[in-house]
């Protein structure tokens, strides 16, 4: 399957640098409409920020990120954050606000965004916890949750405003096994029952390859491989393989760029 | 001697880039459209946590700063038979100087460190970034009523400190070393005037006020997102408020009393 025409975001060209490091290089990568896409690649690769990119956080040094059509490093601050009222995003730590309880963690861009009655925002915080299984904890403090409920929490709060486009940064990291599972089940779940668009970036190989509908893999500033999980099976490329397959040695070195060990030792004496 | 001219520049380059953020920053947060009925409940909770919680520090070091200039005056000016005196020194030293700059000193020590610290771990734990993206402006929910609570608590925290060092003066002057309480009142109200001293003290109070609370939020806000980072950040709040507080205070002094 390729992306067809109905992409929600358009990225072209993308080139972004930390320093003189180049983390993309004239990247150009399209999300579909309502399906789940994802970023994969060894860490250090900017899949975070990628995110942060098309979050409107950071600015390309060139390209575009077309959301709909409209160049988000290209806005003003207010309709930054106009655009970003169409976005989640689920954090790797969570990112709960600390002061408030789990309910008004979820409650909070309702608060903000809408002038919904107090009531009828009770009752969207709860279809929400419900829906992460959580309305139970919803007078817990983030201090009292354990990892794999903070995320869930704040998915929950991710989908308050039923956004267009939810964006999963590392969503499998550190958690234990059922935790995992729930985690993979809900936003798979999530992403068919709302409607709305996934984007996840991840280096969990086995969990991402069983959500997504379609895969990017970025390593040295590129694009390297991109396709449906069974068409990146196929790839027939050694450093897809070596990801794909998680080798500890390959294109993608074991050993970080030094000199030769025997002269290395030697040099000592 | 080039490769220390290149650091010189580069290290004066990077100040005068914080320096511009921290401008951003004032700016924007604080010449957004207000919104009086989101912010006041922010500001007032602010207040409570940077002014409230800082009254106790402010009211036992007023105190004993009064007791002590109280005696130490009271020694001095004994010697030259003018122990009446007392209650002028030590109201004079604490309005002008003292409440408004040691007010100051222990503000950045209690609650700027504690802005920096907050704000910084905010920042670590990725909760600014997340207000971002739920389209909330971390300047103006997070920044502008930090800084609009500590503009407002430091002046207030600078007068309850004067009134409660010349009640320690009164103690230890009247109650413990027997000055006749009338001349100790008295010439303190003859010498104190309003504007001359109490309204400049004030002001004095508002400017550290905005020196500390600024520094202490642009810190939090422009460290570096580590433990490290974060410690970093809280030490310079207090050494560059402290500094900021002193250098300024000479400033304000020389132009408000420099003709004297």
């Amino acid at each position: 399957m390729k992306p067809d025409n109905d992409c929600i975001i358009d990225i072209r060209d993308l080139t972004f640098h930390r320093g003189s490091r180049a983390i993309f290089e004239r990247v150009n990568i399209q999300v579909p409409r309502g399906k789940v896409t994802a970023i994969m690649g060894p860490s250090g690769t900017g899949k975070t920020t990628l995110l942060k990119l098309i979050g409107g956080q950071l600015h390309p040094d060139e390209g575009q990120i077309l959301l709909d059509g409209t160049d988000i490093p290209g806005l003003g601050r207010r309709e930054l954050f106009e655009a970003r009222e169409r976005m989640g995003m689920l954090f790797q730590s969570g990112a709960l606000f600390t002061d408030m309880s789990v309910f008004d963690n979820v409650a909070f861009p309702l608060q903000v965004h809408t002038e919904l009655p107090d009531d009828m925002i009770r009752d969207i915080v709860l279809m929400k916890l419900q829906a992460v299984g959580l309305r139970g904890a919803r007078d817990l403090m983030p201090s009292e949750l354990s990892g794999g409920m903070a995320r869930r929490v704040a998915l929950a709060r991710a989908i308050a405003l039923d956004p267009d486009i939810v964006m999963y940064d590392e969503p499998f990291t550190g958690q234990d096994p059922i935790a995992m599972g729930v985690l993979v089940n809900l936003i798979r779940r999530l992403n068919q029952a709302l409607g709305h668009t996934s984007i996840i970036v991840s280096h969990d190989i086995k969990e991402t390859l069983g959500i997504a509908d379609y895969i990017y893999i970025l390593s040295d500033a590129h694009v390297i491989a991109q396709g449906t999980p069974e068409e990146l099976a196929e790839v027939e490329s050694e450093q897809v393989r070596q990801f794909m397959q998680g080798l500890p040695d390959g294109p993608v070195p074991f050993h970080y760029r030094a000199s030769d060990l025997m002269q290395d030792l030697l040099e000592g004496q | 001697m080039l490769d220390m001219l290149q650091r010189l520049g580069h290290r004066g380059l990077s100040r005068l880039a914080a320096l511009g953020r921290a401008g951003q920053i004032l700016l924007l947060s604080l010449l957004a459209r207000p919104q009086p009925l989101t912010m006041a409940p922010l500001v007032l909770r602010q207040i409570y946590s940077v002014g409230v919680l800082s009254l106790v520090i402010i009211v036992v070091s007023g105190a004993f700063i009064g007791m002590v200039l109280g005696l130490q005056g009271y020694t001095i000016l004994v010697d030259y038979g003018s122990e009446q005196a007392v209650g002028q020194m030590v109201a004079l030293s604490l309005v002008r100087e003292l409440a408004p700059v040691v007010a100051a000193l222990l503000f950045a020590g209690r609650a700027g460190s504690a802005l920096t610290a907050e704000i910084g771990l905010m920042k670590a734990t990725e909760q600014l970034a997340s207000l971002e993206m739920i389209g909330v402006d971390p300047l103006r929910r997070i920044i502008a009523p930090r800084l609009w609570a500590g503009f407002i608590s430091m002046p207030l925290l600078a007068i309850i400190f004067a009134v409660v060092g010349i009640w320690g003066g009164s103690l230890v002057a009247v109650d413990w070393l027997g000055i006749y309480e009338g001349s100790f009142w008295a010439n303190m109200q003859q010498s104190v005037d309003f504007y001359e001293d109490v309204l400049n003290g004030i002001i004095k109070a508002v400017c550290f006020g905005i020196v500390v609370t600024w520094i202490a939020v642009f810190e939090g806000y422009d460290c570096i997102p580590t433990s490290e980072g974060i410690s970093q950040a809280t030490t310079r709040t207090v050494v560059y408020s402290s500094l900021a507080v002193l250098g300024l205070d000479f400033i304000l002094t020389a132009v408000m009393f420099g003709e004297l």
